[in-house]
């Protein structure tokens, strides 16, 4: 049985689907919904937004600034929910991370003439990781980061 | 990037705008040269692309937690995938 849309297994889109598609087998294992109370859904609809992050950047690891944003945010946030006090370990991590983004610094401002460091700043406010970047980082994240939304969009639970 | 330079130059800069506006949709309808597409056209056009494909995962997540009940997990992922992918 020959599958004409035979997804390649280290392609992005793959991986990303197999850790999405495990997630959502134990979400939906932990608590099927008898009733359709909307808080139940709503808690739900939480998990799996934070289930396809998790799978876009473990997918993608360090490799990316955004992604390294993305998975230290993860992570303080379940540290956050197991230790209350765990306020100092994640600012040692955001300083990592900022170190190792900023290390290309002062472009950040030098546009000031062309006129559009208002929408690089409101570009920063999207990516994951933007407030560190400088110009050329941004730019050079946000392609890929566009390219990560889309293959969330389209892979075979999107489209599903 | 390499740190060597601290420094982008303008060739870098345009390059890099140039490669975003190729992805972003409204840009490529008919559009002659890079003329039209100013820097911070693209720039604004990314940021409202970028706001409307994570809304669409938004939704995603939210039509899922409606139907996720129904959906046909099977025990396997590749057998899920392979039901998935011939639909």
């Amino acid at each position: 049985m020959n599958n004409p849309h035979h997804l390649n297994p280290t392609s992005l889109k793959s991986r990303f689907t197999t850790r999405f598609l495990r997630a959502l087998t134990k979400i939906r294992a932990q608590k099927p919904i008898s009733s359709s109370s909307p808080t139940e859904i709503f808690r739900r609809y939480r998990r799996i937004k934070v289930a396809a992050d998790k799978s876009m950047a473990y997918s993608v690891r360090s490799r990316r600034i955004w992604s390294r944003a993305m998975l230290w945010k993860l992570r303080s946030r379940s540290y956050r929910r197991q230790d209350p006090c765990s306020g100092r370990r994640s600012g040692k991590t955001n300083q990592a991370i900022m170190k190792k983004s900023s290390n290309e610094n002062t472009t950040t401002r030098r546009e000031d003439g062309v006129g559009f460091v208002e929408e690089a700043d409101e570009l920063r406010q999207l990516v994951p990781g933007g407030e560190t970047m400088n110009l050329c980082n941004l730019l050079d994240e946000t392609a890929h980061y566009i390219k990560c939304l889309t293959t969330q969009l389209f892979s075979p639970i999107g489209k599903g | 990037m390499s740190g060597a330079s601290n420094k982008i130059t303008d060739d870098e800069l345009n390059a890099l705008i140039l490669r975003l506006g190729t992805l972003l949709p409204q840009l490529n309808h008919g559009r002659h040269g890079r003329a039209s597409s100013s820097t911070t056209k693209i720039l604004k056009e990314t940021c409202s692309y970028v706001r409307r494909l994570q809304k669409e995962v938004d939704d995603l997540s939210e039509r899922l937690s409606q139907c996720l009940d129904s959906m046909d997990i099977s025990s396997s992922d590749a057998e899920f995938l392979t039901n998935l992918l011939q639909q």
